[in-house]
């Protein structure tokens, strides 16, 4: 199967007579009828792939592409009326040729985006131009999406968001400014893109843990969400809920947590009223084992309070301060810390402040504990730090925690005792119940076995 | 049946104790309410406990429906909610019943989290064959077609692998529905629910009749075979191996081959790679004229597909297709279409193509017989033999038996010889520890002369490796090879080599001859233990390493059995006696854990009579217990204590069919 086509066989004598009679400066030069076609042979050209995995083979030919290539960008770039209705068939068609293809199994099987180094697309030399050149074609001040959109359809934004799975970097990043221009000038492509991304971040959550644009797709879409037009469509809230918090849970979140959270807050200053069902989700998926993540949510949590609303507030500081009341107590010092720097916030201080009644008798237990029991000093001073501010917020609710602490203690220890007991009463219950049917089903047996035996 | 007697006795005994039976499920919601997700999930996996001493009624009027308003919980919760309503039928009253498990099972089945929505299915596929036809088409087939139109696609998804399960039970016209529901989903927007579809295409063909799999079935695989995803294309594959198995040789022509000749060439090399990988599979399901026309060209040009994974995928299947191919003409298809290929493959770029051929090679001699063997795979397995990369010469040496079976080993013993050298000196200590392990097969086919001469040094060079493992199992080695060749040849070949690195000036090497002496005391014998091994031992009693004076108690309690009571008493008893006095924690612990093993076994010897009453091992045999001795006088007591020590789920299965 020719995965990659061989050259046709009069390929190389094409391409030394075009360029022997048409150099670069005259392709500029050349009277506009030439030039069009000129500019279209030299397309046409550009579509022949190259193996670069066999870095010694068609030397010569690879470098008038690369010439080729170069002038082609040079060309779109600085001359205006050239991009011509009659144009555009052919330079998407050298795009797709060139950018479109199916992307080869990881070197690495066991490839982890933070240690190791991605392998780089051996065909960049020429495929860079061509991203270069694409570029150019949609930031032309003569491009047409009108006439472009019959070429640049969904068939061609699909392969476009597949190619988002490359490991190298650089590629990546070209095709994230690509896709945010056509979203910028596709009004009709907008709807199908998000869905597709939508479907890719749905397989890569639940399917394939792995997609390396995840965070290029997440930066375009921070930018998408900025943008959204109020009241917000239930389509939107929908991807926030099921897509982008789920997202939350993935392996490699720290690889695009940063762009994950802008997209979570730029919902919420849209929409304030979505702040409860956000903390709620985050306090579902909150990680359970691994606290470089943790560290992330509180991040994540931080950044949302900055921007949260008295009101809103209110509606989730009960659960959201029990898990914070954990993380203080996290044996794990960066999350005790990430935890505590909160009371380092004025705003989050300020949100507290307001609330102390509800927020105090939550916190208390674990700080109290702590100061005296982590192993760590800073997290003890940090620590004595909350609870001075802490005191001075409501004086006389502190004291009353003080002189109730260990009742508490006790109470909860009973209760403890009590539920082990309730468990082993039914559990009794159980046994009797069974014991009842297999003696009813015993006698059943021997009844039968003694009259059999006679 | 469990479902008559189940109602029957519910009530009574729940009127019986009434108070008992109030606060179980005041329990239940308390600790599924509880902070802590650990308490929540422990009440969770314990609701057969609760759901039995509710008794089958309370159980669905109650139980049931607080599960199915009330959990909203973390995924790991509802996890195991999903798997306990799997085996609940009987625990709400018996397959009469086993529709009011449905509505908590079908939110669990819409749920984002995969694990949970497929434990969903699994448990609702198990209850599903519990229903009668009747309930099947009033109560299950409805909630199929609901998840197979809901909104979110996890529902869809879902359904797909319900469809299976209630089709062959369902009457025409639903059958006709369930199809028409189906058909839907293969065609779905989402690229979820149409992999969730492709996935589950072959297992519902199964079920269907004939005509609905050429009229409806093909025409789906077709479209999902083509379908803009490579994800979905490659599902599109493996349902083809079920679909192939249903078809007669001249539907399958001309229904499903075209589409698989395109599957082994397309462009998504995840594709290419599936064909190759369910091969043999496709072979078998497609029939040898098909296999010889059209599977063994799309094998060639697996073989050279462009993507190593693809080469590599396609090479592991190569022994496999050639065995099942039919043995007459067998030999000549190889040789000629599948072997220039393979030779080829000998020097492929990519090491993981090479590593696959030389594990699946060597089965090719017996296909092949010995002429063939020795004029065409020889010289291979010469070149794999010399490969720069370690895991294709061990591929190799690991499966010399099948050569040896052809053609003895003897003509690979030149070129074998330096490839174990090199491995056995290879940097990376896996390589090495794996070539070991063959030793003891090379020994045995080579024989001991060739051994003595060309790999003895090794063995004995391994026995200081800087690596703990490499040295454990150079020991464990002696050992098989002493079963192998016999105390004579332990006695003049290892044993002086091991004896002598008691004198060694590194503290490791001199342990590695306490652990050799553990090792091959046993198979060696009394004699060499007690006359040569016995007095090393207790010299190096006096080692100033602590770690090889309680390597000594070890030891000596380990020989221990071998000695008569002279040696017991006279030589190992004062040597322990001492080391129990010795400054070091570990080695006064060692040596008198050894003491208490000796004086026993010297008492032993003292009263032979009891020898034949105690078992071999000393010290309490904890199983002389639990003897079935007891099964026919206690029944009620064996019954309490076996169900205490079975798990939940046995208990409860054993517990239904009891009723």
């Amino acid at each position: 199967m020719a995965v990659k086509p061989a050259l046709p066989k009069d390929y190389h004598a094409e391409k030394r007579v075009l360029n022997g009679i048409l150099p670069k400066t005259q392709v500029a030069d050349a009277t506009s009828n030439e030039q069009q076609e000129l500019f279209c042979q030299k397309l046409q050209q550009c579509c022949v792939l190259f193996d670069f995995m066999d870095s010694v083979s068609d030397l010569k030919s690879k470098e008038i592409k690369r010439a080729t290539l170069n002038e082609l960008v040079e060309y779109v770039s600085t001359n205006r009326g050239v991009i011509v209705e009659s144009a555009y068939s052919d330079i998407v068609k050298m795009i797709s040729a060139n950018i479109f293809r199916i992307l080869p199994p990881s070197d690495n099987p066991d490839f982890d985006p933070e240690e190791d180094e991605p392998t780089l697309e051996a065909s960049w030399p020429h495929i860079q131009l061509v991203y270069d050149f694409f570029l150019r074609f949609l930031e032309s001040p003569d491009f047409q999406p009108s006439i472009a959109k019959r070429y640049i359809d969904q068939k061609f934004v699909q392969q476009l968001l597949e190619l988002f799975d490359s490991e190298d970097p650089r590629e990546r990043d070209f095709l994230k400014t690509v896709l945010h221009r056509i979203y910028g000038k596709f009004l009709g492509l907008r709807a199908f893109i998000r869905k597709q991304i939508n479907n890719i971040f749905l397989r890569f959550i639940y399917e394939t843990e792995h997609f390396n644009g995840v965070a290029e797709l997440l930066e375009i879409l921070g930018s998408i969400i900025n943008g959204f037009a109020l009241p917000l469509k239930a389509e939107h809230k929908q991807f926030l809920m099921k897509v982008l918090i789920p997202m939350h849970t993935a392996k490699g979140l720290a690889l695009f947590h940063a762009q994950l959270a802008y997209c979570v807050v730029q919902f919420l200053e849209k929409d304030t009223t979505l702040t409860e069902p956000v903390i709620r989700g985050l306090l579902k998926f909150w990680p359970k084992t691994c606290s470089q993540k943790e560290v992330m949510f509180l991040g994540e949590i931080e950044e949302i309070l900055d921007v949260i609303e008295p009101t809103q507030f209110k509606k989730i500081e009960e659960p959201l301060f029990k898990q914070i009341s954990k993380c203080v107590s996290s044996s794990h010092f960066q999350v005790a810390e990430r935890a505590l720097y909160f009371w380092n916030n004025e705003y989050i201080l300020s949100l507290i402040e307001e609330n102390i009644d509800k927020i105090l008798p939550i916190m208390f237990a674990s700080l109290y504990k702590i100061s005296k029991e982590h192993w760590n000093q800073t997290i003890v001073a940090l620590v004595y730090n909350v609870l001075k501010t802490l005191m001075e917020m409501n004086g006389k609710l502190f004291d009353d925690l003080t002189s109730s602490y260990k009742a508490e203690r006790q109470r909860e220890k009973k209760k403890e005792l009590e539920r082990e007991e309730l468990w082993k009463k039914l559990e009794e219950l159980k046994l009797k119940k069974a014991l009842e049917k297999q003696n009813s089903a015993y006698n059943m047996h021997s009844l039968l076995s003694s009259t059999s035996a006679e | 049946m469990a479902g008559a007697a189940g109602p029957g006795s519910g009530p009574g005994s729940a009127g019986r104790d009434a108070d008992d039976s109030l606060y179980p499920i005041a329990v239940l919601i308390d600790e599924l309410r509880n902070e802590d997700v650990q308490l929540r999930l422990n009440s969770i996996k314990k609701l057969s406990t609760i759901a039995l001493a509710l008794g089958v009624e309370r159980t669905r009027m109650e139980l049931l429906p607080f599960l199915t308003d009330t959990i909203y919980d973390e995924d790991e919760v509802l996890l195991a909610l999903a798997e306990q309503l799997g085996d609940f039928t009987g625990l709400v009253g018996g397959p009469d019943f086993a529709h009011c498990l449905l509505p908590p099972l079908e939110s669990l089945a819409t749920v984002e989290e995969t694990v949970v929505r497929d434990k969903a299915v699994e448990s609702l596929r198990q209850i599903s064959q519990e229903h009668t036809p009747v309930a099947l088409e009033a109560h299950f087939v409805p909630l199929v077609k609901r998840l197979a139109s809901g909104d979110w696609f996890t529902s869809r998804t879902s359904a797909c692998g319900l469809f299976s399960v209630c089709y062959p039970r369902a009457s025409n016209v639903v059958k006709a529905e369930i199809r028409q529901h189906f058909r839907s989903l293969c065609s779905d927007d989402t690229p979820m629910v149409r992999r969730a579809a492709a996935s589950k295409l072959g297992e519902f063909a199964k079920v269907l009749e004939l005509d609905s799999v050429k009229i409806e079935i093909v025409p789906l695989f077709i479209n999902l075979a083509s379908d803009e995803q490579d994800s979905v294309r490659l599902l599109a594959v493996e349902a083809c191996v079920s679909i192939a198995q249903l078809l007669s040789q001249d539907d399958l022509e001309v229904l499903v081959m075209p589409t698989l000749r395109h599957a082994a060439e397309d462009k998504s090399w995840r594709v290419r790679y599936m064909v190759a990988d369910k091969f043999s599979e496709l072979q078998k399901a497609v029939g040898p004229k098909i296999t010889l026309n059209d599977l063994i060209p799309a094998f060639q040009n697996l073989l050279k597909d462009c993507e190593a994974e693809v080469r590599a995928a396609a090479v592991h299947k190569v022994k496999e297709l050639c065995e099942n191919l039919p043995i007459e003409g067998r030999e000549t298809i190889i040789m000629n279409r599948i072997l220039p290929y393979i030779k080829e493959l000998v020097s492929d770029t990519n090491q993981h193509v090479k590593i696959a051929l030389a594990s699946v090679i060597m089965g090719l001699c017996t296909i092949l017989g010995k002429e063939n063997t020795i004029e065409h795979l020889l010289p291979l397995f010469l070149a794999q033999l010399k490969d720069e990369c370690p895991e294709v010469r061990l591929n190799i040496i690991s499966n010399l038996d099948c050569v040896n079976e052809v053609i003895g080993i003897r003509q690979l013993s030149q070129s074998l010889l330096p490839a174990i050298v090199e491995l056995a000196e290879d940097a990376k200590w896996r390589v090495r520890l794996a070539i070991i392990e063959y030793m003891p097969l090379l020994a045995g086919q080579l024989g001991m002369e060739f051994f003595d001469e060309k790999l003895n040094s090794l063995c004995m060079a391994w026995l200081v490796d800087h690596v703990y493992a490499i040295r454990e199992a150079a020991t464990n080695n002696l050992m098989k090879l002493v079963q192998k060749f016999g105390t004579e040849w332990a006695q003049t070949t290892i044993v002086p080599k091991v004896l002598v690195m008691a004198n060694d000036p590194n503290y490791l090497h001199r342990m590695t001859t306490l652990f050799c002496i553990n090792a091959l005391s046993e198979a060696c014998g009394q004699e060499i233990t007690a006359k040569q091994m016995l007095p090393i031992v207790l010299k190096m009693a006096g080692d100033q390493v602590a770690n090889v004076r309680f390597n000594v108690a070890k030891s000596l309690q380990k020989i221990g059995p071998l000695l008569d009571t002279d040696a017991l008493q006279g030589k190992v008893k004062p040597v322990l006696q001492k080391l129990g006095q010795d400054e070091d924690m570990d080695v006064k612990y060692f040596a008198q854990e050894a003491i208490s093993v000796v004086a026993q076994r010297l008492r032993k010897l003292d009263f032979p009579v009891k020898d034949s009453e105690e078992h071999r091992a000393p010290g309490p045999d904890k199983n002389h217990f639990l003897r079935p001795g007891m099964l026919g006088e206690d029944t009620g007591k064996f019954l309490s204590l076996m169900s205490r020590q079975h798990k939940e789920t046995e208990r409860l299965a054993w517990l239904l069919r009891g009723q």
